[in-house]
């Protein structure tokens, strides 16, 4: 029987704290949310000797306050779920700043290890750690690592085993905030443990008093007590007119200089590194002039790789799932009007096979963004972005989560997790379907080459992503001054020192986000797309009209007496002022579970077989029927309207309510409406 | 280091070393910029500035990038001491 140990992996971002949990846990991992918020939960777990340990990867944070989701997250994990041990990965490099996460965790009294992370780049830089006396000063055991290279993986399993271990104990160092605080602390830990006796059960008293000083919001609705919250409100008058400041910000400062002590005894630096290669890199790369083209091309190579590298298996997936569907089909006699054949190929294997064809692009696109972020530079790209983004009142973090968008407005919206504001954060998932994706780049495929010459093809591309940018820009504007009105924050962000990546980081954080794009956007698309099938195929019209028919005739037949091509003819008055008629009303229905349907479904309409050739007559027929006005309209319209199902149905979680998913979906559609209207009354008047 | 005036963090010039004496804003705030290093007394290396956007600025050995807004508020003086003072040594 093994034992079992659980081990809550805690630290500041860019600490290396995920290339140490996938150095731990390796493929072995499970990712959810905390329950109630949008912060993962990374879960692992780990063999070693007679244990079996679970990490639990924690927010990466810089401290514990109320302040933020994450460090309340964090910090609730450690207090409610009392790990055996928390394990604190720190970046031995600059390791003062590191220490105050640790100054937090020591204050809780948990039992403690230290990961010196990067203790590799802290050698380079000529740092030499007294490990022994500094474990000592800290009371926690110290363990030096190198996360992507995986060194002092097994020290570091064997320290957790060893700490779990050891009943919890008093510690004998305590961070001193001076005469004058320790004081009030005393205090109102007096008045806490007379009048709180629930809280006391599960907090620490010094620990509670320490949060109630520094007004900690979160603590100090917990107290019921009148004459607690009396002595903390004298206390800080009486601190405030010592220090002419809140006493939060002495407390941090004592922290500080707790660390500063502990180091300045342990720590040695023998050489100083005036420049190293991360601030050579830096030069080029945020260079006032040289930064924005070399983001850009990086951009475009990105691009370039995911969708021309992407082709290949991309090809090889659409054969596949073809084989499989005529295998399928040839399972019932030729010619046969089995429904569940019918579901089973034009449902089932067309619907989910049309999002995995999509994947190799995906995997692709996740591949390219966590090279761009472990090696560091997607902090310099939001920089670089800051100064555009900052004049339509966003910042440049919210310029990553855009450009996913290009690929797939899901992972795109799942990326928005890296902006802290609530309010950026609505405002960039509410655009985001207006970055034309990948899917959309289908339907731009089937109209340019129909209506407009060769020599058009390129510019009128650019067109349309251009306008959807430019959409975008005004529809955060109009957001920003409505509905998410608000500063721009201001923000802080680490600049990470350069770091060459390991390959195994890079596939787990690719597998990790393709997973779940694939089990998110899968299951959803898989329902939607039976939906569909049967929204299409029912009611069916009587054996009698089809006769006489040829069978691409009956297949127009039946989609028009079925409820979308219904539902078309229904709408066909309100989209006659747009230029469009039920035929494009049909297929723009069926487009809402995924845009790439609205090909397909013309298709069907137009009664073109599914020969080769069907790209190249339908266009034939599109520009029999149709002006290039009308084409150049259609683009519009699916460029702006309704986002796919899968979208709908990421925003209405990562923004946990129905209410601006169903914001995003009319809004846009109205939007999609208004503008196509406009320009199809103001063109038919000039052509 | 007392007669050096005090001046906002956003007017410095890049390659000054300065010294941060308070943080104009709110508790919020504050406590983002104290856990991640950035609490009176602190010295500031000033990486780039001078150009529109966000400045790139070295505390304690990390770099970090500042919006010019956050720029506004952060009361800092020149200092010239090459010594990395953490953030110690207030005056009580």
């Amino acid at each position: 029987m093994k034992k079992k140990i659980t081990a809550a992996l805690a630290g500041n971002p860019n600490s290396g704290k995920t290339s140490i949990f996938n150095q731990l846990t390796g493929a072995r991992q499970h990712v959810g949310n905390y329950p109630g918020v949008t912060v993962e939960k990374k879960q692992g777990t780990c063999r070693h000797g007679d244990y079996e340990i679970t990490f639990v990867d924690l927010p990466g944070t810089y401290s514990l306050t109320a302040y933020s989701t994450e460090e309340l997250v964090a910090r609730n994990f450690i207090i409610d779920e009392q790990p055996d041990v928390v394990i604190d990965v720190v970046d031995a490099s600059s390791i003062e700043r590191n220490l105050y996460l640790a100054t937090q965790l020591i204050e809780m009294n948990v039992p403690l290890v230290l990961a010196f992370n990067m203790s590799d780049i802290a050698e380079q830089k000529g740092m030499l750690f007294d490990i022994e006396q500094l474990s000592m000063l800290l009371e926690a055991k110290i363990v030096k690592t190198v996360g992507n290279k995986g060194k002092g993986k097994t020290e570091l399993l064997d320290a957790i085993i060893d700490i779990a271990g050891l009943a919890k104990k008093q510690r004998i160092h305590k961070i001193n905030y001076g005469q004058e605080i320790e004081h009030e602390l005393e205090q109102i830990e007096k008045a806490v443990a007379g009048k709180e006796n629930l809280l006391i059960q599960k907090y620490d008293a010094r620990w509670l008093a320490i949060k109630l000083l520094e007004q900690d919001d979160e603590i100090t609705a917990k107290i019921q007590s009148r004459e607690v919250h009396d002595t903390v409100a004298a206390s800080t008058e009486h601190l405030k007119g010592i220090f002419g400041d809140n006493p939060e910000v002495v407390m941090a400062d004592r922290r500080y200089g707790f660390i500063s002590g502990a180091c300045q005894e342990t720590i040695q630096t023998t050489v100083e590194l005036r420049h190293n290669y991360s601030d050579m890199i830096d030069a080029v790369a945020t260079h006032r002039i040289l930064g924005l083209p070399i983001f850009l091309l990086l951009m475009y190579l990105t691009f370039v790789l995911t969708f021309k590298i992407g082709a290949y298996p991309m090809g090889w997936l659409e054969w596949f799932f073809g084989q499989l569907s005529q295998a399928t089909a040839n399972l019932w006699p030729a010619g046969s009007d089995n429904w569940f054949r019918s579901l089973l190929v034009d449902g089932v294997i067309g619907g989910v096979g049309g999002v995995l064809v999509f994947l190799p692009n995906i995997l692709l696109l996740f591949f390219m963004i966590a090279l761009l972020e472990d090696t560091g530079y997607m902090a310099r790209s939001a920089f670089i972005m800051d100064r555009i983004m900052h004049k339509i009142g966003l910042h440049g973090k919210s310029f990553i989560p855009m450009l996913i968008g290009f690929g797939c407005s899901v992972p795109a919206i799942m990326a928005t997790r890296i902006l802290e504001n609530k309010r950026s954060r609505l405002t960039t998932i509410m655009v985001i379907p207006l970055m034309s994706c990948g899917a959309k780049l289908t339907i731009y495929a089937l109209i340019i080459p129909a209506f407009f010459p060769a020599q058009w093809h390129g510019p009128m591309m650019w067109l349309i992503y251009l306008i959807g940018i430019i959409i975008a820009v005004i529809c955060i504007k109009i957001l920003r001054l409505t509905v998410l009105r608000g500063e721009t924050v201001p923000f802080v962000m680490e600049l990470p020192p350069y770091r060459v990546p390991t390959f195994k980081s890079i596939c787990i954080h690719m597998w990790q986000r393709g997973w779940m794009y694939l089990r998110k956007a899968g299951t959803i698309i898989l329902a939607v797309s039976i939906v569909l099938w049967i929204a299409m195929s029912y009611p069916k019209p009587g054996p009698d009209s089809l006769t006489d028919l040829t069978p691409q005739q009956a297949q127009q037949e039946k989609l028009e007496h079925s409820v979308i091509g219904r539902l078309g003819k229904a709408i066909e008055p309100a989209l006659k002022p747009l230029g469009f008629d039920w035929k494009i009303g049909t297929a723009l229905i069926g487009a809402t579970a995924a845009k790439e349907v609205f090909v397909s479904q013309l298709a069907i309409t137009y009664s073109v077989g599914d020969e080769d050739e069907s790209e190249k007559t339908l266009r034939q027929k599109l520009r029999a029927n149709y002006t290039p006005l009308t084409g150049f309209c259609v683009m519009l319209f699916c460029l702006i309207y309704a986002p796919c199902i899968a979208t709908v149905a990421m925003t209405r979680q990562e923004t946990n309510s129905w209410r601006w998913a169903m914001l995003q979906f009319f809004g846009l559609t109205v939007l999609a409406y208004v503008v196509t209207l406009i320009i199809f009354q103001i063109g038919s008047r000039i052509f | 280091m007392e007669t050096k005036e005090i001046k906002p963090l956003s007017v410095t010039q890049s390659g000054e070393k300065v010294q941060l004496v308070s943080i104009e804003a709110g508790r919020n705030l504050n406590s983002r910029l104290t856990s991640m290093g950035i609490l009176p007394n602190v010295v500031i290396t000033v990486v780039s500035n001078g150009h529109p956007g966000p400045l790139v600025i070295s505390v304690k050995g990390s770099k970090m990038m500042l919006g010019r807004g956050m720029a506004h508020k952060i009361m800092v003086r020149g200092c010239d001491e090459k010594e990395n003072h953490s953030g110690t040594g207030r005056k009580s």
